[in-house]
């Protein structure tokens, strides 16, 4: 509790009170009273546009998406409730397979090139002795684009017939590829310039986490003889255990929601590429126009984010 | 850290015969490496729109134009109205950052050192919301700012669309008021018997100490505004008032737009944020940095 002043008077005046002095105990335990009504007060009228803008925007959305899940709603005459309905119409769409198959193989490519590239990167840019800060800058640049700017930009460079690769593969005399065009390298495309716009991050978060580790972990393996790779898999592992969890989860998030990347380059109607938000997407905004079985597929892809958010937090909360 | 830390690999290693030449070789090659993948398409995309759209696309590609077109950036600006959307998203980014920093400010600071009752369990009703994945809220928030409950008012194609949700932002919250709690009580102790009230103390005292976390949450918050795609492609349908990123989507579609222009349209849309970054990078990197270490 903030002691400011008029409380200091309020206490004074209990003081006297005791005392014997005029207004008694019982005056003065009500204006204290009145002085924490007022205080509590005073703060929430602090509070009020925060409590309205999460109430409205961000706890009530959560409320809503769960009841409209069980709901067919056209927005003109009143909503119906439906029971397991949407639920059932979402399981029995050929494409609810699809698109969580999608989902999964682009957040599995995206782990294994966007989790072992960065660390990799890090490991090496934190040896370096010169032009640390140039890689830095440089890895970080694409973090700061709009990403529709590099996915379209990357539109370009995957062109079969005009793009900047195949000009490359072919000028050195490599296979050229359809890239996003082709069935087996549409999902790898879009990983290809998801790890690119987004893997700076992450490089920067290990560069820190390896700047914390101390040196004499480091001159004690060494002592004991151990060779580089040895100084990595017992020093530096097991001191980026923690960072590298923590990335690991938080990576698994974003690039379940993948949204930009398909709707740019594959379009929303590709089986290649469908994904669990581009399937939302679609219930909602384009194909059906049925928000209830939108609302239905957002609350099972909230029970499975949720699940890895919440190991998140627990395990960032507990490191505090 | 500095760079005299003992890291993996000795400072006797690198200086011995060997280690110099690995040293200089690794760094040469990641250097050049760094260039051609992070820089290279960066200069691809503003150097390309100089070139003719034929030239743009020719096999094999040239590295500088054989003409140079200056006037594509302004058939870009002009043609395509890259222009307008770009006042459009600055005037979203400028205003989303004066909401936030009001509503999160004043609510960190309640929670923080007036501590109302109840304040925990507001916290951890915002916090809270950090663990909701935006994606699965899309839905059910695009409904509510389409009819925004008690108000009954439609937010959908006006900016109020994007500024008051973008309010809530418990990462925010969270840095602000760990920030507050700081700054000793005995400070706004001395400054309250002097008869200021709480909004003076606000005012006066803790936000001139709290520039530096003022600063970064406004770097973070422009940023993000000017990045979002998925929500201002549906709250701003109207292509009058839509953003740069979803106008560009759009132009994108339509295929009435040469690659040229497109890359200038491109380039143009990245310039604000490659100049926060140059002017910010300290603050942004070290921003992120002071994340992955506290979580």
């Amino acid at each position: 509790m903030t002691v400011i002043a008029p409380e200091t008077t309020a206490a004074v005046t209990q003081g006297t009170g005791r005392d014997g002095g005029p207004g008694g105990p019982g005056s003065a335990r009500t204006a204290r009273l009145r002085r924490k009504i007022g205080d509590n007060l005073q703060a929430y009228v602090f509070l009020t546009a925060g409590l309205l803008c999460f109430g409205l925007f961000s706890w009530w959305p959560l409320v809503k998406g769960i009841i409209l899940s069980f709901q067919q709603d056209n927005f003109v005459t009143d909503p119906i409730w439906v029971g397991f309905d949407n639920y059932q119409a979402v399981l029995d769409d050929p494409l609810f397979a699809t698109a969580w198959l999608n989902t999964l193989e682009f957040t599995g490519l995206a782990l294994l090139f966007g989790f072992a590239v960065p660390f990799v990167l890090a490991l090496v840019i934190n040896e370096f002795r010169h032009a640390k800060g140039f890689f830095r800058f440089a890895v970080y640049l694409p973090v700061m684009l709009p990403p529709i700017v590099s996915v379209l930009l990357w539109q370009y460079f995957y062109d079969p017939g005009t793009g900047l690769f195949n000009a490359i593969l072919s000028g050195v005399g490599l296979p050229t590829s359809d890239w996003t065009q082709s069935p087996k390298m549409a999902m790898i495309s879009l990983v290809l310039v998801s790890t690119w716009a987004n893997m700076g991050g992450a490089t920067i978060m290990y560069l820190a986490g390896l700047a914390g580790i101390p040196g004499e972990l480091y001159e004690a393996a060494e002592l004991d003889g151990a060779s580089v790779w040895q100084r990595i898999r017992h020093v530096t592992i097991p001191q980026m255990r923690f960072i590298m969890l923590v990335l690991l989860l938080l990576q698994i998030v974003a690039t379940m929601q993948v949204f930009i990347e398909p709707y740019q380059l594959t379009g929303a109607t590709n089986p290649e590429t469908i994904t669990v938000m581009i399937l939302i997407y679609r219930y909602a905004f384009t194909v059906n126009n049925d928000f209830g079985m939108a609302a239905a597929m957002s609350v099972l892809l909230f029970i499975v984010l949720g699940a890895f958010s919440a190991l998140y937090l627990r395990l960032t909360r507990k490191a505090d | 850290m500095s760079s005299t830390t003992r890291s993996l690999i000795s400072e006797a290693d690198l200086r011995r015969g060997h280690g110099r030449l690995i040293y200089r070789l690794v760094l040469g090659a990641m250097a050049v490496a760094f260039v051609l993948m992070f820089i290279g398409p960066l200069y691809w995309m503003i150097i390309g729109a100089f070139k003719t759209p034929i030239e743009l696309a020719q096999t094999p590609p040239t590295i500088l134009p054989t003409e140079w077109h200056p006037e594509t950036y302004l058939d870009a600006w002009n043609r395509l109205e890259v222009g307008r959307y770009m006042v459009n998203t600055a005037f979203y980014a400028l205003g989303g950052w004066l909401i936030q920093l009001i509503v999160d400010v004043a609510a960190a600071y309640a929670l923080s050192k007036l501590r109302p009752v109840l304040g925990n369990v507001v916290l951890g009703g915002m916090l809270a919301s950090l663990m909701l994945p935006a994606a699965a809220l899309l839905v059910p928030a695009y409904l509510t700012v389409a009819e925004v409950p008690i108000f009954g008012v439609n937010l959908l194609n006006t900016p109020w669309a994007l500024w008051l949700p973008g309010a809530a932002n418990a990462f925010n919250i969270y840095v602000l008021k760990r920030f507050f709690d700081q700054i000793p009580n005995d400070l706004l102790d001395s400054a309250g018997i002097d008869g200021a009230g709480r909004f003076r103390l606000l005012w006066h005292i803790i936000l001139p100490l709290s520039r530096p976390v003022l600063a970064v949450v406004s770097i973070f918050a422009i940023i993000g505004s000017w990045k979002d795609f998925i929500w201002p492609l549906l709250v701003l349908q109207d292509p009058e008032g839509q953003t740069i990123s979803v106008a560009l989507s759009r132009l994108a579609e339509t295929g009435r737009v040469t690659n040229n222009e497109m890359f200038a349209g491109l380039a143009i849309a990245s310039i604000p944020m490659v100049v926060l970054f140059m002017i910010f990078q300290r603050s942004i990197l070290n921003g992120l940095s002071a994340g992955a270490l506290k979580g």
